[in-house]
């Protein structure tokens, strides 16, 4: 005797969070209900496993009737078909939209195309993630940013508004779609060691600070070319422009012997490593100020991170810096430029340096 | 022109893309009522449109508006070919006819598709003026409320109970038409959905006017069922219970219901010089009780043997579908004449109610049934379907014959049904045989109060168990002892009734749920034969099922059953047998004696062993069911029991046996071996299986209970956690080598799987009982078995003491006490959270409260530009007639409805599981969507009255007719209320939510 049909409907929608974990993680019925013998149910309910089969295939198929829902939250919450408390509907869009941090690695500054999602076979093989939830990852990510992409406005404002998602989960989302639309490299094995956070945090900053939507009020009725770019998605063009103009701290001589020579001053004995510092000051600056003045060039911005870490934080920590000296060093070397009297970018220089600042010493560790 | 119906289309929303080209949709309405249409403006290239039409307006008569159902369509136009219906709407606006209900619907009702589904919603607002008629002989019964119920409803007092109202039209059914072959399946979807939208009008209509016809003014226990019947037609038929309610003015009344005179309610004759001191000025009328027993049943019952004779004295007007409004002229006579008289007045004596008043019921003799095997024919004459009312009138004289025999004048808890296959159609009625107190019924008001009061001097609520029959001329053979409560009266060793338990009765334990299934094989055949084979195979059925449920009662050790339902359902090659009821142990009744086995061949050594090996698992079985139930009655020494005299003085006694079962427990448990225990004989192999399905039956999980009736027996502390919910289960029968038993083992295990997936399922909710668990069996094809099981899972406070107390004053006191205690336990969290403003104050308590959306606070800041205003009310629905810890403040009307759904694409619906599962999730989302638009937060009487499924695997096909009924209504909760009187400033306090919160 077999059971064609099987169904179980409440009235208020039943939500197993168990179940729920196992169908996002992308785990077939029978794996599912494998997983879940092992997790001792059956022992602690003295259910059968017939039963969990029925009961893991039941909530399946709701979670399945829900995804549809899922893909557009405000959809969910206004629904009439399934009735579920607003703590339970919360819980279902924010759990549907959390990712793997091993997957978002993968794909992090990638284009979300079609091409990627090819990729995802392997980067399934690498991560131990399942095909079926890197597929639900890589749709997320591809939804979120195709919703928000030419929408005016903060970008996790506006992801929280159209997603229902947390405050933390609709930042994480803008700095994806900030790192995907902006194709960051982030996958060179040099950058393997930092982390989604390390890189969220970066696109934060920069979204707050160098995107035309950071420069503070914005125009009540924007002029025409703003409509081109993005306030929060791109990065602001004329800034990237006017960055040129801080070569001149690596480019005259005598401004940087200057600014050596202030950054000594003020941190001499309070170094562990101030030879070294001394040492490398130059080579350190010129990296720093190079890697401003190229970003007008899409291939730079692309590689921002890959030279953040080769001119920066490679040689600060092939030297032992400690986290702490590096710190006391960049406040200096960035506070000190606005006693550089012969330097007329000094509001340029702080936008620039107090966002590059705070990246580099979150991305410096091990 | 005594109505004008107005509809104003206002918007819709989550409309489906209907053009490919723009991904979008050129929306408009159409809005008919009988055969006037109106249509809205088309809304261009939008998927949430914003009609906000003018008000659309139908001047009608009431008659249209009580039969017809506003349609509402929506479409996409098109330019260039035929516009493309994108679902319909269905409002039934039954509920805006009659004052007390509700004055509007308006909300957002999901867009219908018979093929598609749910396609958005759309948001009506519809209003009736009603002007008054006063032609008397008019065809509608505007006015007359209708609750589903199954008694008096909660914020009414029942004035009068008049009795039995039935009704039935039957119609051709639109799939058997000859046009069916050349439409489409939605057309003819459509077409059904509306006849029988139609014909429900219609039914309630008539059924109406039989109630304005006995001078009242509701139907409480209404049951309205369809039977289709195929080539032969469509019948739809309801039975209810005529009364005439009165409601209660304010939340704090509760008055007994002789301490309103009568004069209040202008309907009713007789009554216009009452006397309203008479309760408490005349004498006792004595012994009461015994005046019964001594009721000329005798002479009925030895009639009775002749089954379909004509039993009653009055003159009837044939068996016709007219059978009500019979009532004469006063009597002044004797009190049991006088019951016995207005009780013999009606043609069918009988109340669909399963719950009374207090002091309504006086005895109940006992499950009385009656099943009739019929082939179906067509109906010739729609308009006069006399053959399905005599079918039923035919029946119905069984049950009265019945219930005479055993000395009853009433039937109580009566229901009908139907089973059919191919052109075999069973039709059964069952009900509980009993004697009524004449106080609800008509002219009986005046004496009726000088016997409450009497009553409520009883020591035990055990009288309805007294025996109502001659002890001397039993109609069956049974066991009598004198009452455990009163000693006074007899009263069976067992006692089945399909009521639920009376309030005042007093149980030991807790009770549980017990399910007698049965299968057994015909063979094929056509018409007559068929019809034969069927007939002959019923009692055997009948015999079998009431066997088993009597030892499995006995299993449980348990004495009575309430609640029983058996369903006989026909098959091609099969019938199916499943009785459901609830055991208890009711005080007044003997302790049951054990089961006892005994074998055939006492010689053999070896099966001597395997006997008393069996014996002893069933004892064992026995004892730990009794420790899990609870079941501990006091032990009575026989010789009291035995004494044919009754003790004189009441009090007394009732503390005397008390104080002597302690001082006799040296004679436990010896009644296994008492001569009343129940032999199984077990002389073939076919009784060992017996035995063996008997023990296989797994007691639910810890934590766990459940019953078939409103409340569980012995818990009564509910907390206001409820789920209902509905599971099907399809099961395919192997078709080799089927014999009765593998068929028997596959149907047990069926339902046992069943249970035990619905215990997993809900565990989340332990403790928790499930209530009113409604299995209904039916057999779609050849090797196919369909259970079907609607519920509510109620979760009960396992630490609170459990209350013993009934009224509700006391209730409200008890609460207001822990309220108080919780306030002690967590003072820290509660000054936080109040932010020390008024940290007495309960209202914390309130502010949790899961029924209301808006309060869950944290979601609503985090998203709240996205769904401010907008969060969708709950609705509760719930099978009970109550919802746990609130109160109704409201009845809105009935919500009947009927819907058709099929595919023809299966699988990529999900398969047949994936396909059924979204309709009852959208059939849920209809009705809740209908109560919200009607300013309701729950449905309470919640019944899923068919779920005929059908499947066409190879085809890719499957389609399934639904309908589903239930009593809209407002609740507020119990602590709410309760903070309103004290009048404590809360915020939060939101007596209706549902309706209000939809964005309009």
């Amino acid at each position: 005797m077999t059971n064609e049909l099987d169904i179980f409907v409440g009235n208020t929608t039943l939500i197993d969070e168990d179940v729920y974990r196992l169908w996002l993680d992308g785990y077939s019925v029978s794996d599912a209900v494998g997983l879940r013998v092992r997790s001792g149910i059956l022992e602690q309910t003295g259910a059968t496993a017939g039963v969990l089969q029925s009961d893991t295939m039941d909530h399946y198929r709701t979670f399945h009737m829900l995804e549809r829902l899922l893909h557009t939250p405000p959809k969910l919450l206004h629904q009439l078909v399934f009735q579920i408390p607003p703590s339970r509907q919360a819980l279902l869009i924010e759990r549907y939209y959390a990712f793997d941090e091993a997957f978002v690695r993968e794909v992090l500054g990638k284009k979300l195309s079609k091409g990627t999602k090819k990729d995802l076979d392997d980067i399934s093989t690498k991560t131990g993630v399942t095909l079926k939830s890197c597929r639900r990852q890589f749709d997320n990510f591809k939804r979120v940013f195709k919703v928000v992409e030419e929408m005016r406005g903060s970008l996790a404002g506006n992801i929280q508004q159209h997603f229902l998602l947390s405050d933390r989960l609709a930042r994480d989302y803008a700095a994806v779609v900030f790192f995907a639309n902006n194709r960051f490299e982030t996958g060179k094995k040099k950058l393997q060691y930092l982390t989604f956070g390390d890189l969220a945090f970066c696109a934060e900053l920069m979204i707050q600070n160098w995107t035309p939507g950071a420069v503070g009020e914005q125009p009540p009725d924007p002029p025409p070319y703003s409509q081109v770019d993005d306030m929060d998605v791109d990065l602001d063009k004329e800034f990237l422009q006017d960055l040129k103009e801080l070569k001149v701290l690596v480019a005259d001589k005598d401004l940087l012997d200057l600014h050596k020579s202030l950054v000594c001053t003020a941190l001499r004995g309070k170094l562990s490593v101030f030879p070294e510092m001394e040492a490398n000051f130059k080579n350190l600056s010129r990296g720093l100020v190079n890697i401003a003045s190229k970003l007008t060039h899409t291939k730079d911005v692309r590689d921002l991170f890959v030279d953040l870490v080769e001119k920066f934080i490679e040689p600060c920590r092939s030297d032992r810096w400690p986290l702490n000296d590096v710190r006391l060093f960049l406040n200096q070397y960035s506070a000190s430029v606005h006693s550089l009297d012969g330097f007329r970018h000094q509001a340029l220089w702080d936008r620039y340096m107090v966002t590059l600042r705070s990246c580099l010493l979150r991305m410096y560790h091990d | 022109m005594p109505g004008k119906l107005k509809v104003k289309i206002v918007a819709g929303r989550h409309l489906p893309v209907m053009d490919r080209a723009s991904d979008l949709t050129d929306a408009f309405v159409e809005v008919k009522f009988g055969n006037m249409t109106f249509k809205t403006d088309v809304y261009h290239k939008s998927l949430n449109p914003q009609w906000n039409s003018e008000w659309f307006k139908f001047e009608v008569d009431d008659e249209d508006l009580q039969d017809e159902p506003l349609q509402i369509t929506v479409l996409d136009h098109d330019t260039y070919s035929a516009n493309d219906a994108i679902g319909k709407v269905y409002i039934d606006i039954d509920p805006l006819l009659y004052s007390e209900a509700a004055t509007v619907i308006s909300g957002w009702f999901p867009i219908y598709d018979t093929i598609h589904g749910i396609r958005g919603e759309i948001n009506v607002v519809v209003k009736v003026d009603l002007f008054n008629d006063l032609n008397r002989f008019r065809q509608s019964s505007c006015g007359v409320k209708f609750f589903c119920t199954t008694s008096i409803p909660k914020c009414y007092r029942a004035v009068i109970i008049h009795g039995f109202v039935e009704e039935l039209v039957v119609n051709e059914d639109p799939e058997y038409q000859w046009i069916d072959r050349i439409r489409t399946p939605r057309a003819s979807n459509e077409a059904r959905q509306r006849l029988i939208s139609l014909m429900s009008g219609e039914l309630q209509r008539k059924i109406g006017l039989k109630v304005l016809e006995m001078r009242g003014n509701a139907v409480v226990g209404y049951l309205q069922c369809f039977d289709l019947e195929g080539e032969s037609g469509l019948v739809v038929r309801a039975i209810g219970t005529a009364c005439t309610l009165d409601k209660l003015s304010s939340t704090a009344a509760f008055l007994p219901a002789c301490n309103s005179p009568s004069k209040e309610m202008k309907e009713i004759p007789f009554n216009e010089d009452p006397n309203p001191n008479t309760h408490s000025s005349g004498p006792s009328t004595p012994l009461k009780n015994q005046t019964y027993s001594f009721s000329p049943s005798k002479s009925y019952s030895r009639q009775s043997s002749s089954s379909d004779t004509d039993l009653s004295l009055t003159p009837k007007t044939g068996m016709g579908s007219g059978s009500a409004g019979k009532e004469g002229g006063p009597f002044k006579a004797l009190l049991r004449q006088q019951t016995q008289s207005a009780l013999e007045q009606r043609e069918f004596p009988f109340f669909t109610l399963t719950a009374f008043p207090p002091g309504f019921l006086v005895h109940v003799g006992g499950v009385v049934s009656a099943r009739s095997v019929k082939l179906l024919d067509r109906i010739h004459n729609p308009d006069e379907p006399e053959t399905r009312d005599a079918w039923w009138a035919e029946i119905r004289q069984e049950i009265k014959s019945h219930a005479k025999a055993l000395g009853c004048h009433a039937v109580v808890g009566y229901s009908e049904s139907t089973s059919i296959c191919e052109e075999v159609c069973i039709l059964s009625a069952s009900g509980t045989a009993a004697v009524l107190n004449p106080r609800f019924l008509q002219d009986g008001t005046v004496e009726g109060c000088l016997e409450q009061r009497q009553e409520e001097n009883l020591p035990a609520g055990c009288g309805f168990c007294h025996i109502p029959y001659d002890e001397l001329n039993m109609p069956f053979p049974a066991h009598l002892t004198y009452c455990y409560s009163c000693r006074k009266q007899k009263v069976p060793d067992v006692l089945f009734t399909t009521i639920d338990l009376p309030t005042d009765a007093t149980v030991i334990g807790k009770g549980c749920l017990i399910q007698a299934r049965l299968c057994r094989l015909k063979k094929k055949a056509q018409a007559e034969a068929n019809a034969t084979a069927i007939s002959n195979l019923l009692p055997f059925m009948e015999y079998e099922v009431h066997t088993q449920l009597m030892n499995k009662l006995k299993l449980k050790g348990m004495n009575a059953l309430f609640g029983l339902r058996i369903q006989i359902t026909v098959g091609e090659n099969m019938l199916m047998g499943l009785a459901s009821a609830t055991g208890v142990y009711l005080t007044a009744l003997p302790t049951p004696g054990g089961i006892q086995i005994a074998g055939k061949t006492p010689n053999d050594g070896s099966y001597e062993q395997h006997i008393s090996h069996m014996q002893k698992k069933i004892n064992d079985t026995i004892a730990k069911n009794k420790e899990l139930y609870e079941i501990n009655p006091p032990e009575i020494p026989e010789e009291i029991i035995g004494s044919p005299i009754p003790e004189p003085r009441q009090r007394s006694r009732l503390l005397r046996s008390q104080s002597e079962s302690s001082d006799e427990v040296i004679e436990l448990d010896l009644s296994h071996g008492k001569k009343d225990a129940f032999v199984l004989e077990i002389d073939d192999t076919d009784a060992m299986e017996d035995v063996h399905s008997l023990l296989t039956d797994v007691p639910p999980p810890s934590g766990f209970y459940s019953c078939n009736t409103e409340i569980m027996p012995g818990i009564n502390n509910w907390t206001s956690e409820i789920q209902m919910f509905t599971s099907v289960r399809v099961s395919r029968l192997s078709n080799i080598n089927l014999t009765n038993q593998t068929l028997n083992k596959n149907f047990n295990d069926l339902c046992e799987n069943l249970l035990k997936s619905l215990y997993f399922k809900l565990r989340s909710m332990i403790p928790c009982c499930l209530c009113h668990v409604n299995f209904t069996v039916s057999l779609p094809e050849d090797e196919l078995i369909q259970v079907t099981v609607t519920a509510v899972a109620i979760t009960f406070d396992k630490h609170q003491a459990v209350q013993t107390t009934k009224t509700h004053v006391e209730k409200s006191l008890q609460r207001a006490s822990t309220d108080n205690e919780e306030l002690l336990q967590f003072p820290l969290e509660l000054c936080t959270d109040s932010l020390g403003s008024h940290p007495f104050s309960p209202a914390k308590a309130v502010s949790v409260e899961k029924a209301s959306p808006l309060t869950e606070g944290h979601f609503r800041q985090r998203s709240a530009p996205a769904c401010a205003n907008s969060t969708v009310g709950v609705v509760k629905m719930t099978p009970l007639s109550f919802i746990p810890g609130a109160k109704i403040t409201k009845y809105l009307g009935i919500i009947n409805m009927f819907f058709i759904r099929e595919t023809t694409s299966l699988r990529e619906e999900g398969g047949v599981s994936g396909f059924l599962h979204a309709f009852i999730a959208e059939v849920f989302a209809m009705v809740r969507a209908h109560v919200a638009a009607l300013g309701g937060n729950a449905v309470v009487s919640y019944i899923m009255k068919q779920c005929v499924f059908m499947e066409n695997p190879n085809k890719n096909q499957a389609q399934c007719l639904i309908n589903v009924s239930g009593d809209a209504v407002i609740f507020v909760r119990e602590s709410e209320l309760e903070i309103i009187s004290t009048q404590q400033p809360i915020a939060s306090c939101q007596p209706a939510c549902g309706g209000g919160e939809i964005a309009t």
